[in-house]
Order: C-alpha cells, then structure tokens, then sequence
C-alpha cells in the first residue's frame, strides 16, 4: 500500500470512529459477526475489509469478507438465502440484481433503520443512485458503496502528438484506435495498443457491449430503455443496431492486447497503468488508479468522455438503422445521439431478510458507515478501492479530488464527464428487473463470447440472445416482467 | 406346536425370529454379511443413488428460488430438447447446418462398418447383448453425424465434441507416451529409480494446481516459451485466442498431470512379465520388436485397456484445467460437459444444468460400457485363453 493510501486510511479511521457514533455505540454489537459476500481481490472487497476493522474496533462486530468470482456472486447469496442457508448475511453486488432478490422477498427494508440514522445524509446521494440504485419498489433495500457509469478513456498526450481529437461516436473511436495502435505509448521500445477493454468470458465483457449498443438503441429519455419493448418485453435487440455495436466491438480487438479475449478488468487495468493503451471503455476507476504509484507512466495523462454517441440509430418499427434526426432522437447533440450507460449501477450493500435482529443492525450500522460521506469521500478517490462517486459532495466541486492528489484540469475533466453522463437525459439505465443477472451476466455474455470467438456469426448471437431472453421472460412470467420494467423506468406505480 | 408346547425357548438367549435354540452369536454369525454390508449400501443410496435419482426431478423442470426455497415446474424433456433443438444446440452440437463430401464419406463409412458389426453379432448375441449393440450403434452413427456436419465441414464444435477430443485424444497421447516411458523405465538403464519418481510427480499435484502452475508456463507473452516465440517471430499470437490451440494446450496440460498414472500401472504390468519367457525368445533370436509384440504385450494387454477405461472415465470429467486456464473460452471452445453443466449451475438454472449433467452420464456409460464390452471383455478373455 502506498504512503498516500496509508495516510489516508489512517486519518479515515479517526474519523471513522466519529462516524459510527451516531448509528453504534461501541460495545453495542461485541460478539456479532456479520458475514459478507462479494467479488474478489482489492477492488470492493478490500476496503470493506478495511474499514471492516474500524467497525470492529469502534462496536464489537465483527465484519467477515468473503470474495467469490464474479460470476458466482448472484447465485452464491440467492441459493443461501433462499434455501435457507443463511452463512452470508450481506451481499455487495450490482444494485441492479437486488430486485430479483426483493420479489422473493429475501432483502430487508432499510427504511426503519434509515429514519433513526443521523449520520447517512441520503439527500447527498445523486438522485438517481439514491432512487434507482438504493430503492425497489419505492423502499431502500440496498445502500451503495460505489456509483458506476461506464466512459470512455483516451491518453491525452498520445492523442494530441498524433493530432487526433478524442472520439465523439463509435466509429470514432475505432479510427483513432487505429491510428494509434502500435505506436510505443509508454517509451519501452515496445508496440502498444490502440484500444484496450476486458473481453473475458464470465467476467464483465457484457457491460461494455452494452456502452456501445445504448446509443444506437436508446433515443427517447431513459424510460425508454435499450433492452426490450416496454410494453410487451419483446426482446429489442435482433435488429441492426445491436449487429452494428456487436460488429463495431468485435473490430475494436484488431487493435487492442492479442490476448484480450482472456482479459478480465485486472489484466486491462495493469496494462494501462503500465501506459500501453491508447483508449479504454471504463469506469470511473482510471480517473484515480492512474495517481497510484504504480501508474506514474500515466499519471495525468487519462481523461475521460463521458459519452460516445452515434450518427445513427435504431428505427424501432423496421429493425434498420436510420440517420440521426431531432425528431427520431430529440437529445441528439450535432446530429450525435449519446446514451450514456449506468453499467451495472454501482456496487451496493444488501441485507438478508432472514437473518437474527441483532445481525441486521450490525449490518445496517456497518452499511450506513460505509456510506456515509466521511468515509465514502475518502474511499471514491482512491483507486484501488474500487468505489466511485455516487454523492453529490463528491460530485459538485474538484476540491476533494484535487487534494487526493488528482491534477485540477484532469478533475475538471473526471468530473465534467461522470457529472455530463449523470445528468443526461438520454442516460441509459442497466436492467433492473428480476433475471437481470441472466438477463445479461448469463445470456449475452455467452452468446457475445461466442461471436468474439469466431464461433457463431453476429446474427446467430443475436437469435441466441433473443431465444435466450424470452426463455427468461417466460420463466419470470410476461406480465410480472412487463410490470417490473414499468417500475425500473419509472413508468409504472 | 411342539416346540411352544414344551416351552424350550429361554428369554435372553435367542434374538427374535431365530430358530429356537439358537445363540445371539450364531443368529449374529450367520447375518454378518448383511450386517456388514448394510453400513456401505446405506451411504451409497444416500449419497450416490438418491442424489442421481432426485436430480431427475431436476432436469425435467425449471426451478426458482423464492423466499420458500426452490420451487419447481414441471417441464418435461424441454431441458433436453433445447441441447438437441434449441438456442443451446450450438453450444452443446456445435454448427451442423451443411455437411461435406467429407462428412457424408465419414459419416457414410462409420454407418456402414456399425451396421455391418451389427448383422455379425446377430448371429453370436442374445437379445439382451443386441439391445446393448444397438444402443452402442446408435450412439457411434449419431456421434459420426454430428463430427461429419460440424468438425469435418470446418464449422464450429460444441461441448460435445470437445469433450470427446479430450477423452479420446487426450487419453490415446497419454497412453502412448505413458506407455512409452514405463517400457523405457523398465530397461536396466542407469537412473531410472530416479526418472520413475520424477515422472509420477505431477499425478501427485491438486488439479488446481495444475491449473494454476499450467496457466503460467502456458502464458506466451509473460511465460517462460516468451522468449523461444519471440524467437520464432511470433509476438502478436496467443493460444488462448484460438479455438484449436486452446483445446490442444488444455489436453497436453490434461496429459502432463494424468501420462503418470497410466505410467505408473503400466510399469507394473511390465515389471510382471516373466523374464524367463523373454530369455528364452532371445535365445531362440527373436528381435526386440518381436518379443515386444508376441510376448511383453499379450501380457500386459488385459491390464492396459483396464487402465485405458479408468482413465477414459476419469477423462469425461475434466473441468478445472479449461475452467483456470480460459474459463471454457475464447468463446465455448474449451468447454466440457462438465464445465458446460456447471456453469449453467452457476447461474442457478439448476434443471439445464442437471440435463446437461444426465447427457454426459448417458455418454459416459455408453461409451464406457461399450468399450468395456467390446475390449476389455475380448482382451481379458484371450488372456486367459
């Protein structure tokens, strides 16, 4: 850890102490252990171990981490608590899945905790994580660590040496990739890349297909979604916009790592603090993890878009892509439509439903602690820990970032970005309906892994992924699934 | 009557329902069998029948997991049908849509042989031994179709297939070598105590470990054949991208961890032949290759193809070297059944997973059961003839 992390930590965990008062008197949970489930490695799970310690120290209970891969999270805390089992008594997951969740009635309701806690100031959560990420079905079931938003990410001294400006629409980006791919990025001698995003199978590939295919697909206001007909949950995604972003995401590989069928989110982060990557699809994270000291080739030099648009879109009657208009995309900016997509909403906290009283408010006065601004504004602007803003006191002013040791103008750019994509009316939302986790995790990832593999053609993949995604409307039942997207759009009561 | 009559039974001396007159330690004597027994037979339906029966419910329905625990819904063979018909049928066959001349040919000359071995064993088998056959000839002609539609017509294989390479390939490369280095071992060379632990080694490795240890010898831009494929010119290729090379470097790993167990049974069996019968074929003049062929191996065929089944058994469960290594990718290429039944498991649709599960067990039984049949019996037979 370095010597910025260390300090930092140490100076949270005097605060932390303040912090906890108002939900924990200390002693209160001695002999309580309150066990976690979540993804593996630093990112997530090692600043809830962390800040796990100050909890213990501060009350008595005790926080136990347990990280599975990624792919396991979902189904690991559904067959527990819904079998019964019960080992885990939190799950951190993708605030998106917890609605599934709720209809088996497996999530506590946080809002009788919430009313008698002083110190989470949910009024300074950015409303929409506070509403679409926290709340299902109008109560808070869930409390988030992390406020995630996809964007792209381009080394700014590469670009301007090659006189290129950064990407405005996808096909953009592949043109710029292409101009700088191969050249030495990082002064080793060695070719780098032009492109670089994690395409592993079973890890979170998915997400970022998703980046490309909302603009094409997402015109309307976020109500209108970019995964189904609304009305009808008639899969929107057998049509030649999601073909154009699959073929567009495929060609993306010619100018990225060999080996980056088999990347995970580790393996592209490493090389891009290593300063071998000319653009990156992203979270927030590269924004901070380039100020760690084992990004120094980079530090300063990655700055954000917050959204890559296109100049056409999905003409939802025909199935065919039409030249962007004011009248088919009234938020298209220069005849660019951008869907900004919220991949995966964040990591948040939620808490089994079945487990013993005392467990549920260690868990709930751990979760608010990790919440709460005196910690989370520490956490967001280290790297490492995986967690992004999701505050407005995080969002309004660079200051935070600045002293965090960010450069001014690459906060002003870090922010603009997450602000420009937070506030846009065309931002695109991820699933929020029960199956969300097979729904993409499962199905589209599949089917994508495939088609970047040669093993199927685009149109294959996507009859896959239609075939696939009504299976799973069945199984959930049409009408409970149209009436689940109704309410994740915010369309129905 | 007689016997109640005179009231010869002594309370305490007899367990009830034994003759009278007979001690707890006869009564006991005489049912230890069952005694000892029933312990066994009771753990095996608990653990192994009852879990394989009730997963059966499993496969024909879909199941939810709501605040009850699971709840199922009874949908037949669907499971099944969507392996065979379904949007999961590339995953599981691959892409059959055409087949070649090559394909017909192969497809066409398998046909021919498994129904010419079918009118042969008309005449030597009994009804029962002939449903055996047929379901045998189905499963070959069936295999033969799907390998002739995907594999031969260069389209994309599935699960089944992949499996089916890395039982049948995988475990011909690792009988050969295995057999291979018993056969040196069991020379008097210098050192060979020495190469006999070395080569037993990796048997003794957690597959997990392999996997992991696999994974970095195999890396071609961080590993240690970096610099040799540098070397070559060949900077911009990974394996891992490439469906074939994917699959072949997860059976030579599958190979380096299991050419010791075939090597280790094998050198027993050579360590077994009588070194009078191959003294005296020398004697007579007999060269190295003919004593090999005429004496050493009829010896220790019976054991050879005994040891091939277990490994070819064992080989039908492979799943933590491709699920470390590449995680079934790029694409599904590497994928098992094994690891394509758990990941659908994974993702809790536990009836397709439970299907795919049943399907491998049909062809691991079908496939063994033939080759035991229709080999193992033969060899064992000659041998002792």
């Amino acid at each position: 850890m370095s010597f910025r992390k260390m300090t930092t930590c140490m100076l949270s965990a005097g605060v932390a102490v303040c912090g906890l008062s108002a939900v924990a008197a200390a002693g209160e949970f001695d002999g309580v252990t309150v066990n976690i489930l979540t993804r593996p490695g630093y990112v997530i799970a090692g600043r809830l171990a962390e800040r796990g310690k100050e909890f213990e120290a501060a009350t008595g209970g005790k926080i136990v981490v347990t990280e599975v891969p990624f792919a396991e999270i979902f189904p690991k805390i559904q067959a527990d608590w819904s079998t019964g089992t019960n080992s885990i008594d939190v799950g951190v997951f993708a605030a998106g899945w917890g609605v599934e969740l709720d209809a088996a009635g497996l999530l506590e309701d946080m809002d009788p905790y919430i009313a008698k806690d002083t110190k989470i100031d949910l009024a300074d959560v950015a409303p929409y994580f506070r509403e679409f990420g926290q709340k299902v079905g109008g109560k808070t079931k869930l409390l988030m660590v992390d406020g995630d938003f996809q964007m792209v990410y381009y080394r700014k001294d590469v670009l301007e040496k090659a006189g290129l400006q950064p990407p405005k629409t996808w096909q953009d980006y592949l043109d710029v990739a292409s101009k700088i791919h191969g050249q030495d990025m990082n002064g080793d001698g060695q070719a780098d890349y032009g492109s670089c995003i994690f395409k592993k199978r079973n890890a979170q590939s998915y997400m970022a297909i998703q980046t490309v295919a909302a603009s094409f697909v997402q015109t309307q206001g976020t109500a209108q979604g970019f995964y189904f007909d609304n009305a009808t949950m008639k899969p929107v995604v057998n049509n030649e916009a999601w073909k154009k972003a699959f073929e567009l995401y495929k060609e993306t590989g010619k100018y990225g790592p060999p080996e980056e069928l088999n990347m995970d989110i580790g393996d592209t982060r490493a090389i891009f603090k290593a300063g071998r990557c000319g653009l990156l699809i992203e979270w927030g994270d590269p924004g901070t993890l380039q100020l760690d000291p084992d990004a120094a080739a980079v530090k300063g030099l990655i700055f954000a878009v917050g959204a890559v648009g296109t100049k056409e879109v999905l003409d939802r009657a025909t199935g065919k892509l039409v030249p962007v208009t004011k009248e088919n995309a009234p938020y298209s900016v220069d005849g660019i439509n951008y869907a900004p997509f919220a991949a995966f909403g964040g990591w948040a906290g939620a808490i089994n439903s079945k487990i013993d009283q005392k467990k549920k408010d260690a868990a709930y006065a751990f979760l608010s602690y990790m919440n709460q601004a005196a910690q989370s504004n520490v956490d967001v602007t280290i790297g490492a820990t995986g967690y992004n803003p999701y505050r407005n006191s995080q969002l309004v002013s660079t200051d935070l970032w600045v002293k965090a040791g960010m450069p001014a103008d690459l906060a002003e750019n870090y922010l603009g970005a997450i602000n420009g994509a937070l506030n846009n009316l065309n931002m695109a939302s991820d699933m929020k309906i029960p199956g969300a986790q097979k729904y993409t995790g499962v199905v589209l990832d599949t089917e994508l892994a495939r088609y970047l593999a040669g093993e199927i053609t685009v149109d294959e993949a996507l009859k896959n992924i239609e075939a696939g995604w009504e299976e799973v409307t069945e199984d959930f039942g049409r009408e409970e699934q149209i009436k689940a997207q109704a309410l994740a759009m915010g369309t129905g009561g | 009557m007689a016997d109640v009559t005179n009231n010869s039974y002594q309370p305490g001396t007899s367990p009830a329902g034994a003759s009278s007159g007979m001690s707890w330690g006869e009564w006991l004597d005489r049912h230890s069998r069952t005694f000892f027994i029933t312990p066994a037979v009771t753990l095996i339906l608990i653990f192994a029948i009852f879990p394989t029966f009730y997963s059966i419910v499993f496969a024909l329905s879909r199941v939810r997991f709501t605040a009850d625990g699971l709840q199922f819904r009874f949908v037949g063979l669907q499971n099944f049908a969507k392996q065979f018909f379904g949007n999961d049928q590339v995953h599981f066959l691959g892409k059959t849509e055409g087949i070649g001349v090559l394909g017909w040919v192969f497809f066409g000359a398998v046909t021919a042989a498994v129904l010419w071995w079918l009118y042969r064993s008309l005449r030597i088998t009994s009804p029962v031994g002939m449903l055996g056959r047929l379901i045998s000839a189905a499963m070959a002609i069936f295999i033969a179709w799907i390998m002739g539609a995907s594999l031969l017509a260069g389209s994309t294989i599935g699960t089944l297939l992949t499996t089916l390479f890395y039982v049948f390939v995988g475990c011909a490369l690792q009988f050969v070598i295995g057999t291979g280095l018993a056969f040196l071992c069991s020379q008097p060379i210098a050192g060979k105590n020495f190469f006999r632990v070395i080569f037993f080694i990796p048997l003794m490795v957690t597959p997990l470990g392999v996997g992991y240890a696999m994974k970095m010898v195999a890396d071609i831009t961080k590993g240690p054949f970096e610099p040799l494929l540098r070397g070559f010119g060949i900077e911009n290729w990974v394996w891992s991208a490439d469906p074939w090379a994917a699959r072949f470097v997860m059976m030579i790993c599958d190979s380096w961890q299991w050419i010791p167990f075939i090597f280790i049974c094998m050198l027993a069996a050579l360590e077994n032949v009588p070194r009078d019968h191959v003294e005296a074929a020398q004697v007579d003049g007999a060269s190295s290759v003919q004593i090999f062929r005429e004496i050493t191996w009829p010896q220790i065929v019976p054991v050879a193809v005994t040891v091939l089944l277990i490994r070819t058994i064992e080989a039908f469960k492979i799943v933590d070297l491709p699920n470390i290594m590449t995680g079934g990718g790029p694409g599904s290429s590497t994928e098992s059944m094994t690891l394509h039944s758990l990941y659908i498991w994974r993702s809790n649709d536990i009836g397709t997973s439970a299907a795919v599960a049943y399907l491998l067990l049909i062809l691991t039984v079908v496939v063994c059961a033939s080759f035991f049949n229709y080999v193992v019996l033969g060899q064992l037979r000659k041998a002792r003839a």
